[in-house]
């Protein structure tokens, strides 16, 4: 909670008068016993009726005060506590922006959508009612007390007893009570994941006949949420019970000694009234404030939680101003050299024979490209320079104890297409993911111009690689509005252009308002082939130098996937375009294809060199293809 | 369902529980006059003790006994009261609960396809709890309420005619302003909720999709169109707390009035005699405690309205119709060989709107069945009748000559094995999910089950194989595993008949491979039906069954399918359209 007070900073003044107002409204409730004394003690023992008036106007006066000190009070109140929150929830939506992906994952969209929704909101109630009441309550205690002994010393000891043997009692129970609820919220979670899970497993519960094994399950669980809801309900039972008998008990003892103070003449008999009345506003003082102790813990709680959020650091360091200009520098130097082996082994530190090696490897790939001779792909590899490389990449995600990817060992010259295809988990999405460094390299180095990704600022490396990923998600607002996050200038044609592109101009134009039609939260109104279609134009927008297509046409047909990537053959010549599919038919043209297994690489060559040599290869096309062959024979 | 007859079921459950009802209602009154008596005995010592050397020592000692003992008694009547309260509110709530869920086992899929689960688990939890916090406390609290009201004015009009009357009359002022208040705020509540809903929409979009945020590094847009929302949600949000915050300090003020008020009057009327200052400080106490039940009251019956609404909908969920009960003279399907058929089957989902008319087929025992045809054809339909999800609306279903609703729906489904493309997984060990099918499998068996499937490996390297915990609809496990889980679940009790909604997307290629080989080793002798995405299951199945709109349009192996060239051929030729 601590950290999250400094939002209150701007609300200072509101912060502290608040409470303040509060207090100024108990100090006139506090006097009401005083006059009330005063009307019996001169009023009535004097029999003065205009003294009585003149009491009685005071009386309506004092309300009156309290009343416009209170309105003060919950003006300032609740100014500071839903500033508190605006500026909260800007801080935290800002900080969730700005973790990597590895800690999203971690963290879980879910969780953060309810720490900045319901737990904002929590806390900005509990800010609320701590400024409103947290200082009034003791404030009305203690004043009690004191006012206690402005009448009479001996009597006002009883409160300096009944005071904290009510609290004892009253936080005793709670403290008592607060780890049971918790228990009884895990057992009602219980009870509702057991239903859930009965209406979405209907079929299969069913199809297993185990109606009669659930119910049992269910009663089971469902009995000992009540027997938790039993047990904590008869300690909380005693709350009222308790303080009750206490502050009568109290009232008793203070009945006995004004008696006594009134005979021997220290007291009058008006004050007695005024101390057994004092005795009752602390009582219904202090049920207020176990009410708002609850409030307070849950709001405590959730501030807790959101606390988490902001002590979860992105992981990611992005490279400062200074070390860029240095790397680019460094870059140039190795891109004048040309040679392409020379990059990887002086950024990262690895030894020559590293190098060595990964020239190398390098050389099937490059050929493979010569002999492919589809002739749409530019430049030779040396000349060109390299668009990505991967230099002896391992990837281990936070949490998981294998590795994903290992030993990724790949070279890309600009303008090449890069086909990655593998088994579901064989590590085909988290291999593209490490271009615009969604996640780092746990050991390796991954460059993009030749310079290791780290070196560049987020938006200087994203700026250059457009990626689809495999999820197609639009956003609330227009076709135009979703488009133009590619390239928030772009015209009306360049969009026209990228949708052509990506196959999505057909059906785009028959959507009324074309550009202009409406698209749901999350595109719901677009059928998944659209919406692929759609992000994928979305990337082509920004006109990228790396495009990364992760999946993302697994929703279309053969024949507009196959459209799709003759289309995609047009971009201009130093384009790289990365294509991740589990589709033989997909990356079969690609100049280069990757095949990954268990995170490894299988293969790498072109579709012929792999088709001769590769076994998972092999049995991933034939999985697909063989079928075709034997309608051909 | 109407309020009464809401109310009438209300009363069903409590009748159980009347003894602590009973004794619920005679500890409030209890409570209720003591606690009201004890303000007078306070009146009758103040009384007593006028001034130095005039204290009546023997009395004040009297009534000070007295009053101790009743506040003894008020504590122990309390703490009774609250204790029969929860034990019927909460075996109340477990009576409902129970009955709710019971009712969900026997439900026809129709109602759980046509409802949202969050809907009827919200109906199961959330209402259930609000009912019984709104109708059993608010029962309660209105009870007391209404006897504290009661006992005060029987009470005050004992005392002070004149001095009652301005408590009676100024009292509902405070009513009045609250009110007032609630209404004006009104609109300010619903502006603030709608503004709220905005912001979460778009938090819901912009943080859940963050990865698409960050990769168009759009940070600062979406942060620039969250503040856009925050500062008007700042702006509603303080206006609507205001002023909602100043109904406590109003009815706090209304309540000070009459304090006033009884202050003036009682002090006038002890001047002339007509009240003692005992009597006066009693008012006081009374005028102090007036006003809060009417301000719980009044909230009381929204809260009575609100918790019999949601009685209301639980009882529809729990009156709700269940599947047709099974016939008296029911069989039980055994030995089953696999014979098939379906004589003019019709079925709709919606009455008007046919789906499914006059679908005859004969399938031989160990025949294997491939229903093909685009999305949305009707191809499910075919399942859930065949497991009698759903019944035929005319026609008949018979296994083995047996119509199937004229078996027990354990029996027929037993002799089924069913792997559904959405899997379903229960929170559990793996090994739970595995032998739901035969809880009595041994170790090896399903160790033998999961090597089938392919599984094995996998769950081999989990943290603690067999024994891993899965969550609620298996939490962790990639849709490949769960699938393959799913797999091995039938693996393990191989029924004499499958039906197997094959995989699309979610199990690559090879692996696929894998699982088909088992499926085959699985299908062999048994009669099975297969929505079929794969030419090689369609072309080695015995009988196709094309589906278009709901009907079979055309039905035959595949080489004479092919030579028909109508829809299948169409359809096999577009598969390979590059």
């Amino acid at each position: 909670m601590k950290k999250l007070l400094i939002y209150l900073k701007d609300y200072k003044k509101e912060t502290v008068f608040a409470p303040l107002f509060k207090m100024l409204e108990a100090t006139f409730e506090l006097f009401v016993p005083l006059v009330m004394a005063a009307i019996i003690d001169r009023g009535i023992g004097q029999a003065d009726t205009g003294y009585v008036l003149k009491m009685g106007v005071i009386l309506v006066a004092l309300g009156l005060i309290g009343l416009l000190c209170s309105i003060t009070a919950q003006y300032f109140a609740a100014k500071a506590a839903v500033g508190f929150s605006t500026g909260l929830k800007h801080a935290l939506f800002d900080h969730i922006q700005s973790l990597s992906f590895t800690e999203i994952d971690t963290l879980g969209t879910s969780t953060l959508i309810t720490r900045m929704t319901s737990d904002v909101n929590q806390v900005q109630n509990g800010v609320n009612m701590v400024l409103r009441l947290f200082l009034r309550s003791p404030f009305i205690v203690f004043g009690a007390m004191i006012m206690a002994f402005t009448i009479d010393a001996k009597a006002a000891m009883i409160f300096v007893v009944t005071i904290p043997l009510l609290a004892v009692v009253v936080f005793g129970i709670m403290a008592l009570t607060m780890p049971m609820y918790k228990k009884v919220q895990a057992g009602l979670d219980a009870v509702l994941s057991a239903t859930r899970e009965n209406l979405t497993g209907a079929r299969v519960i069913r199809a297993f006949h185990k109606e009669e094994e659930e119910i049992d399950r269910f009663e089971e669980k469902n009995g000992f949420l009540t027997h938790l809801q039993l047990v904590v309900g008869r300690i909380s039972a005693l709350t009222n019970p308790v303080t009750y008998i206490i502050i009568n008990a109290a009232t008793i003892l203070l009945l006995y000694t004004g008696a006594v103070r009134v005979d021997n003449g220290s007291i009058t008999q008006g004050e007695v009234v005024a101390l057994v009345n004092y005795m009752s506003q602390i009582l219904v003082e202090l049920i207020k404030l176990a009410n708002l102790i609850i409030t307070i813990t849950k709001a405590l709680a959730c501030a807790n939680r959101i606390e988490v959020v902001f002590e979860v650091e992105s992981s990611m360091a992005w490279g400062t101003a200074a070390a860029r200009v240095e790397a680019a520098a460094e870059g140039k130097e190795l891109t004048k050299v040309g040679n392409a082996t020379a990059g990887g082994g002086m950024a990262s530190g690895t030894d020559a024979l590293a190098g060595q090696d990964s020239t190398d490897r390098m050389n099937p790939a490059v050929g493979g490209k010569v002999v492919d001779g589809d002739g749409v792909t530019t430049g030779s590899g040396a000349g060109a320079g390299l668009a990505v490389e991967f230099d002896h990449v391992h990837l281990t995600y936070g949490g998981a104890g294998a590795e994903s990817l290992s030993d990724i060992h790949i070279r890309v010259p600009k303008g090449q297409t890069v086909g990655i295809i593998g088994g579901t988990g064989s590590g085909k999405s988290s291999l593209v993911n490490m271009i615009p460094r969604f996640y780092d390299a746990t050991v390796g180095t991954v460059r993009v111009d030749g310079r290791d990704v780290k070196t560049y600022g987020m938006e200087e490396l994203r700026e250059k690689i457009g990626i689809v990923l495999q999820k197609a998600v639009l956003f609330r607002g227009t076709i135009r509005d979703n488009l133009l996050w590619g390239n928030g200038s772009a015209t009306d044609e360049e969009l026209w252009e990228a949708l052509r592109l990506a196959q999505a101009r057909d059906f785009v134009e028959t959507k009324e308002g074309c550009l202009d039609a409406p698209v749901a939260q999350e595109g719901r109104n677009l059928s998944g082939g659209q919406r692929q279609r759609l992000t994928i134009a979305r990337a082509l927008v920004a006109k990228p130098e790396i495009l990364i297509l992760d999946d993302s046409a697994s929703a279309l047909d053969y024949a507009t996937d196959a459209a799709l990537r003759r289309a995609l053959r047009e971009l201009p010549g130093e384009t790289t375009v990365f294509i991740v599919s589990q589709r033989a038919s997909s990356i079969q043209h690609a100049d280069q294809i990757i095949v990954l297994e268990d995170g490894e690489m299988a293969g790498c060559g072109t579709h012929e060199e792999l088709l001769a040599d590769c076994e998972v290869y092999q049995e991933i096309y034939y999985s697909q293809f063989e079928q075709k062959n034997a309608v051909q024979t | 369902m109407g309020q009464r007859e809401t109310f009438r079921r209300v009363l069903h459950y409590i009748k159980k529980y009347w003894l602590y009802l009973t004794a619920s209602i005679v500890m409030a009154s209890v409570t209720v006059a003591l606690t009201l008596y004890f303000p007078i005995l306070t009146g009758r010592v103040i009384d007593l003790v006028l001034g130095a050397g005039q204290v009546d020592f023997p009395g004040v000692f009297a009534i000070l006994k007295q009053m101790a003992v009743i506040a003894a008694a008020t504590g122990l009547a309390q703490w009774i009261m609250n204790v029969c309260n929860n034990k019927m509110t909460y075996r109340i709530v477990q009576d409902i609960r129970d009955e709710a869920f019971r009712r969900i086992e026997i439900l026809p899929l129709k109602y759980i396809d046509a409802h949202s689960y969050g809907e009827v688990v919200s109906r199961v939890i959330a209402d259930v709890d609000q009912f019984a916090d709104g109708l059993l406390m608010g029962f309660t609290q209105f009870f007391t309420g209404v006897i504290t009201i009661l006992g005060t004015l029987g009470f005050m009009l004992s005392v002070n005619v004149a001095v009652t009357g301005v408590v009676v009359l100024v009292t509902p002022l405070s009513f009045f302003v609250a009110g007032f208040i609630a209404k004006k705020t009104f609109t300010m509540f619903h502006l603030q909720s709608e503004t709220r809903g905005e912001q979460t929409a778009l938090i819901e979009e912009m943080v859940g999709n963050q990865k698409v945020v960050q990769a168009f590094s759009h940070e600062d847009e979406a942060l620039e169109q969250f503040d856009e929302i925050n500062g008007r949600l700042q702006d509603c949000s303080l206006r609507a707390i205001f002023f909602s915050s100043l109904t406590n300090p109003s009815t706090r003020f209304v309540n000070n009035l009459v304090y006033a008020g009884v202050a003036v009057v009682g002090a006038v009327y002890a001047v002339h005699g007509g009240i003692s200052v005992g009597q006066l400080s009693c008012f006081l106490s009374y005028a102090n405690q007036y006003t809060k039940p009417f301000n719980e009251i009044s909230g009381v019956v929204t809260e009575l309205q609100n918790a019999l609404a949601c009685a209301a909908r639980i009882f529809a969920l729990i009156e709700e119709e269940p599947q047709t009960p099974e016939p008296e003279n029911v069989r039980t399907l055994t030995d089953v060989e696999g014979r098939v058929e379906l004589s003019h089957v019709d079925f709709s989902y919606v009455p008007d709107k046919k789906l499914i008319t006059d679908l005859n087929l004969t399938v031989k025992p160990g025949q294997r069945v491939a229903i093909v045809g685009p999305t949305g054809c009707g191809k499910t339909t075919v399942i859930n009748l065949l497991m009698r999800f759903y019944d035929v609306d005319s026609g008949k279903i018979c296994v083995d000559g047996a119509d199937i609703r004229e078996v027990t729906r354990r029996s027929l489904r037993e002799n089924y094995g069913m792997v559904l493309q959405e899997t379903w997984l229960k929170a559990g060990t793996i090994r739970d999910n595995i032998v739901m099918g035969r809880p009595d499998a041994t170790e090896e068996e399903v160790i033998a089950a999961a090597k089938a499937s392919h599984a094995h490996s996998f769950i081999k390297r989990l943290s603690k194989g067999y024994d891993t915990v899965i969550g609620e609809d298996g939490g962790s496990l990639s849709q490949g595993q769960k699938q393959l889980l799913c797999i091995t679940r039938v693996m393990l009790c191989l029924p004499p008949m499958l039906i197997l909604d094959e995989a699309t997307s979610s199990i690559d290629t090879r692996t696929e491979i894998r699982i088909q080989k088992a499926f085959a080793t699985m299908m062999q002798g048994r009669t099975s039906f297969i929505v079929a995405h794969r030419l090689s299951t369609i072309r080695e199945a015995d009988v196709i069954l094309v589906m278009k709109d709901g009907n079979i349009i055309e039905q035959g192996n595949h080489e004479t399918l092919l030579k028909k060239k109508g829809f299948y051929a169409g359809l096999y030729e577009s598969q390979f359209a590059v």
